[in-house]
């Protein structure tokens, strides 16, 4: 039987393939996105069976706690947003793999004791756990946990994977970016880096891939030739919350812009790829990114909302909202034009626009189609003949929309255009996982196509720091919209000629 | 034709009217609620006796979402010489609909019908289900005639080999179908979390020699579902490449011998009385170079015990919860749109082990 050294003859046909023995450690296990998206995600993880057979989490924070409250904690995070009525004895288990570690992260002994905990768990069991170490905390910590990960020995284990997860933003400025890449490099191998955007582990996301690459319908007219501009939306319906601190100093283009759009940017146009393996998929996004040059100033409309109505009750301006100061320019509201500059999409315009408290809450990408050549149809008494647009919405309701024209019933020939919709969620049989579950799957099985390589995010920056750049001079001006518009009318300057904005 | 809101129904009614129906009502619900989406992947014929009609469509119902997008329900009755038919549009409800929000559509059609109807049952069918897409065949209560007469229209089969009190004759009866549609068998989707987890303790690289020197599996299993031990390890013996032989029946269980290439591997079936639900109770797997591995159910998942050469022990439990048995039928539907190279190898092997 030499052939089981090499490969595992009983995996044939299971869907849930084999994930070596894995702890987790969550640095910021107290933090917000541990509570609402990391411990949920986990729990729907047990419940289905799909975690490694051996697992354990280990939550590193501040909090001087012992382990026992933390698991209390951990309890009513997972019974307060996990997806399904958790399973009571699949939660106590779970639960009993949950150990916590108090301490700052820039202290050795906090590093020490993860050392000791981890080595437990692979004595307490006999073989040597994976460790994914997942750094859920502000970025400024990112290059500090990363450094004393290395030199506390942590980094590498002989026999076992090391992983890093490493949440959004990944840096500020392109400058930034670079640096942390060089930290990170410095102790670790880009192979065992996981910079996570977990838009790309929506369902939808995904299936814009397989939209592409497994329908012989669209890829023919998937280029200059066919496709008049493309639109890709971000809006939100609700304003910053409490997370003025955050996002003062970041704004919609580095919440948004850099990293999710532009993420929906490279799958829309990139090349099929040879295979969907990790550095296959993330070459050809790359050379997207490579193909965009900045937009010049006159390409980017940034604005603030005013004073309007959400929801039918009247809500503040930006500058009203607890925690922002008085005089900042930070823009809630943004909207670009860029263009890819390769065979397929040269002068096909594509403009981005993101933006909180607008008229509603949609993220979708629309690719309008050029004119027909000649139209034999009569326009009177009908909107006449419109291009057709291709719309692929990742929420609200996940899903692609096709416009067609089609004959008014009647006596005369008159067009008007009609959607024919596919929501995703209508078809198959099974409940999509939540982004988070897919993602830590992933860690956990070392497969990183859905995750941002290096010379990806730099290649993001590249595009964005120009803007951040003209920005900072002051002299570009910060439009204002109302509440609950869809933003500001100067950013109908962006257009071209018969483009126009689609409602939102 | 009465067609109201949703819900249809006509007494001694024929295939077009219930169609057109069908069509009138999907029409009327898209007006009132753009949110009923039409969007559809799955047919599914389902074969009954009349008496035990609700049982069925309350067990259809607990699958919630992975219910077909379209299912038609025949409910032989005796002595019945009409079609009767209801038919309805709703919105599948894993937590309530409301008005504008997205809805999975389903489409149900019951029909009442006699046993003079079965042999034709495909001319009755046919105009019924969606074109283009799959249609999956359940037909618990036997009518093997119906499955003949719907066999052409469909391209899976769903059964379940733990139903059949004789394990031989349920899987001979599976393998027949294996040859002319695809077959998902709920007895098989029992033992899939027994064959992950023994996939993945046999993963790691230190580990994976031993399935080479296995020697002895041992499956309990409720006395009535032999067939998914059966399956078990017929899946072992054909992913491992051993010889299965013949299982005998010994005292309260079945004993056999594979013959691996390197060793005899025995083969012991148990039935276990304390294993409330249909599947596997438990599973134990031997090595010649003694490692054991055992697997039982228990709260959280199944606990799980390895022993390695130097009689080392370890403990833990493997994080599940149980899909319960409308989870089982909601995984064997969804089911039906996938393909599992590894069932009908296994199949084969298992009808050796009768031959």
């Amino acid at each position: 039987m030499a052939t089981l050294e090499h490969q595992n003859p009983l995996v044939e046909g299971l869907e849930r393939q084999p994930i070596h023995p894995t702890s987790v450690v969550i640095f910021g296990g107290t933090g917000d996105l541990a509570h609402r998206k990391l411990l949920p995600a986990f729990y729907n993880l047990a419940h289905e069976g799909a975690l490694p057979e051996r697992f354990n989490l280990i939550a590193v924070s501040r909090s001087d706690i012992p382990h026992g409250d933390y698991r209390t904690m951990a309890r009513d995070s997972i019974k307060e947003h996990s997806r399904r009525e958790p399973d009571p004895q699949v939660l106590d288990k779970l639960l009993e793999r949950v150990r916590y570690v108090p301490g700052s992260f820039d202290d050795d002994s906090v590093y020490e004791r993860l050392g000791k905990e981890l080595g437990e768990c692979d004595e307490d069991a006999g073989i040597l756990y994976n460790r994914v170490f997942y750094l859920s905390t502000a970025p400024t910590f990112f290059a500090l946990i990363i450094r004393k990960l290395g030199e506390h020995g942590l980094d590498q284990i002989e026999g076992a994977d090391v992983r890093v997860v490493i949440e959004k933003p990944f840096g500020t400025r392109l400058e930034e970016a670079q640096a942390l890449n060089r930290e990170v490099l410095s102790v670790l191998d880009e192979s065992q880096v996981f910079r996570i955007d977990h838009y790309l582990g929506k369902e939808t996301v995904q299936n814009m891939l397989a939209f592409r690459f497994a329908n012989g319908l669209f890829e023919p007219i998937w280029n200059r030739n066919f496709i008049d501009y493309v639109q890709i939306t971000a809006a939100e319906d609700l304003g910053i919350g409490r997370r003025a601190g955050y996002y003062d100093s970041a704004g919609a283009l580095r919440d948004l812009v850099e990293n999710h759009m532009l993420q929906l940017l490279t799958l829309l146009c990139m090349e099929p790829p040879v295979t969907f393996t990790a550095d296959e998929v993330r070459d050809e996004k790359v050379k997207v990114l490579h193909a965009i040059q900045p937009p010049a100033p006159d390409e980017v409309v940034r604005a603030q909302y005013t004073a309007g109505m959400a929801e039918g009750k009247d809500v503040v301006g930006y500058l009203d909202e607890e925690g922002v100061p008085d005089d900042s320019k930070t823009e809630t509201y943004v909207a670009l034009k860029l263009e890819v500059d390769n065979w397929r999409w040269a002068g096909v315009p594509i403009y981005l626009r993101t933006g909180k408290r607008l008229t509603r809450k949609v993220t979708e990408i629309a690719v309008t189609l050029k004119p027909v050549p000649h139209l034999a149809f009569e326009a009177a008494g009908s909107v006449g003949v419109q291009p057709n647009q291709l719309i692929m919405t990742m929420q609200p309701n996940e899903g692609v929309s096709l416009s067609l024209g089609a004959k008014i019933p009647g006596t005369r020939m008159r067009i008007r255009p009609v959607n024919m919709e596919f929501l995703y969620g209508t078809a198959f049989l099974s409940q999509s996982p939540e982004a988070y579950e897919r993602l830590i799957m992933d860690v956990m099985r070392g497969e990183a196509t859905l995750f941002t390589r290096d010379d990806e995010v730099e290649a993001q920056w590249r595009i964005i720091d120009p803007i951040l750049e003209s920005w900072a001079g002051g002299d570009v001006p910060v439009y204002t919209y109302p509440a609950g518009t869809s933003g500001p009318k100067e950013a109908d300057s962006l257009l071209e000629a018969d483009d126009h904005w689609r409602a939102i | 034709m009465d067609a109201s809101g949703a819900a249809w129904a006509e007494q001694d009614c024929t295939p077009a009217t219930i169609e057109a129906a069908l069509r009138s009502m999907l029409k009327e619900q898209f007006q009132q609620d753009e949110a009923y989406a039409p969007a559809r992947v799955l047919n599914m014929v389902v074969v009954v006796d009349r008496e035990w009609r609700g049982e069925v469509l309350n067990r259809l119902e607990q699958v919630g979402r992975y219910g077909a997008s379209r299912t038609i329900l025949c409910a032989v009755e005796e002595g019945r010489s009409t079609i009767d038919a209801w038919a309805s549009i709703t919105p599948s409800t894993d937590h309530g609909h409301k008005p504008g929000e997205l809805a999975l559509t389903r489409e149900r059609i019951v029909l009442d019908l006699g046993p003079k109807h079965i042999a034709k049952l495909d001319t009755i069918v046919d105009p019924l289900v969606v074109s283009d897409i799959p249609t999956l065949l359940w037909s618990p209560h036997g009518h093997p005639e119906a499955i003949d007469a719907l066999l052409a229209l469909s391209q899976v089969v769903l059964i379940d080999s733990v139903g059949e009190p004789d394990p031989a004759v349920a899987l001979g009866r599976a393998r027949e179908l294996a040859d002319q549609a695809y077959i998902v068998d709920l007895a098989w989707l029992r033992s899939t979390p027994w064959r992950e987890r023994v996939a993945t303790t046999f993963d790691p690289p230190q580990w994976r020699p031993e399935l080479g020197r296995i020697d002895e599996v041992a499956v309990r299993h409720r006395p009535d579902s032999g067939a998914a031990g059966v399956l078990f390890c017929a899946w072992l013996a054909s992913r491992l490449g051993w010889d299965a032989g013949a299982l005998v029946h010994s005292n309260a269980g079945l004993h056999g011998t594979a013959h691996g290439k390197r060793t005899d591997v025995r083969l012991k079936l148990l039935p276990d009385n304390d294993q409330s639900v249909p599947g596997l109770a438990g599973v134990e797997i031997g090595t010649a170079s003694g490692m054991s591995i055992s697997l039982n159910r228990g709260p959280g998942g199944l606990a799980a015990t390895r022993t390695d050469a130097k009689g080392h022990t370890s403990n833990w439990t493997v994080l599940g919860a149980s899909r319960g048995e409308g989870g089982i039928l909601g995984e064997g539907i969804r089911q039906a749109l996938l393909r599992d190279p590894a069932y009908e190898a296994s199949l084969a092997c298992a009808t050796l082990m009768f031959a």
